[in-house]
């Protein structure tokens, strides 16, 4: 009986210590959200684009990748932090700490190596503030969004937005060493894009959310709630959509632009407040919009940015 | 008692994991010393000869 319990103690404590990986590469990657990490690449790259000096190209594209590989960074330590809740959520149930392909500590490990070489590496080949914004953006996703706000509050999101907001600010400063107004204005239009877009998401989401515990606005306020907040956000976005025109740091265009995309915003919001739709149909066309609207709006703003570079 | 019986055998999922991660990381390994190499002479420019002795 005794002896019974030993190899089954020991056969534990080799299924722990000595436990064959079976992660690929591949699964590693998934680990760093390639998805937000492209939204997070293209933002960053036109606030490099759009700051006043210049950056050596091959410098700017290092200081992409580490941008890049930074917010990947912090998604590897929100999926070490939260694999219970993804196991519970049909949308994150695959991913492979919950899946059993990549271990907590290796995700843990992963991330913060990825974290120290990502801000080291900016902060020696463009700058320390840059490298300083790209350790805070780190910080307060993995810190203060995943570990302390989404599971305390139902503005989880709206705060932790600023985490996926300062890509671009990173951007700026790696080019020009500074934040400025401009830069503020980037963060504004991301940190406002960001409620509706995962409340929206949340929508037709909720019941993943609730049996995870996570606190979104749906299952805390109600859908009335949400959907008449996701509105009043949707004209705030749509105004700091147009405040680079109003600014004056793009033209006129790109004011036209962005308002015809705002009202579309709008426009999409106001039917998720006032249709009454079981499939929750409008919630996914305004989340299939909002992607869309953050793209063409920093695509807009990188395309006159070039178009005045080439010109001048 | 045979040493042998101690001994992890991987399976053949767990070697061609390794041998996935093993490549991953020898070439994640050449960018990154090249993206040093050339970061800093971009970086530095002629200076990065103009070193004190």
């Amino acid at each position: 009986m005794k002896s019974d319990m030993a190899v089954a103690q020991r056969e534990q404590m080799l299924d722990h210590t000595a436990r064959l990986s079976e992660a690929t590469a591949g699964d590693f990657v998934s680990l760093l959200k390639p998805r937000v990490m492209s939204l997070v690449i293209f933002t960053a790259f036109v606030g490099q684009i759009l700051a006043p000096g210049s950056l050596n190209p091959i410098l700017a594209f290092i200081a992409t990748l580490c941008i890049a590989v930074g917010a990947g960074a912090a998604g590897a330590l929100n999926m070490w932090y939260d694999a219970d809740i993804d196991a519970v959520m049909a949308r994150t149930a695959k991913r492979p700490v919950p899946d059993g392909k990549i271990t907590p500590n290796e995700a843990l490990a992963f991330g913060i190596i990825l974290s120290v070489f990502s801000v080291a590496t900016l902060g020696l080949m463009a700058n320390w503030l840059a490298g300083a914004l790209l350790a805070f953006t780190i910080f307060f996703y993995a810190v203060i969004y995943t570990m302390w706000l989404k599971r305390w509050t139902p503005q989880n999101i709206v705060i932790g937005g600023a985490s996926g907001a300062l890509p671009p600010v990173v951007g700026w400063a790696a080019t020009s060493g500074t934040v400025s107004l401009e830069s503020i204005v980037l963060f504004l239009i991301i940190f406002l894009w960001t409620p509706p877009h995962f409340w929206a998401l949340a929508l037709f989401k909720s019941g993943d959310y609730e049996r995870a515990g996570v606190p979104m606005m749906p299952n805390v306020a109600g859908e009335a709630s949400t959907k008449r907040q996701i509105f009043v956000y949707s004209i705030l976005v749509a105004v700091s959509g147009v405040l680079p025109a109003a600014l004056g740091f793009a033209s006129l265009y790109y004011g036209v632009v962005a308002a015809a995309l705002g009202i579309g915003f709008i426009w999409y919001a106001w039917r998720v407040m006032v249709v009454d739709d079981a499939t929750m149909k409008p919630a996914k066309s305004l989340f299939g919009f909002s992607v869309l609207y953050l793209f063409a709006i920093f695509a807009a703003l990188l395309v006159e940015a070039i178009v005045t570079r080439v010109g001048a | 008692m045979d040493d042998n019986n101690d001994r992890i055998r991987p399976t053949e999922a767990q070697l061609k994991a390794r041998r996935s991660r093993n490549i991953a990381l020898a070439l994640a390994l050449v960018a990154f010393v090249f993206l040093v190499y050339f970061g800093s002479i971009f970086k530095l420019g002629p200076a990065v000869f103009n070193r004190p002795f």
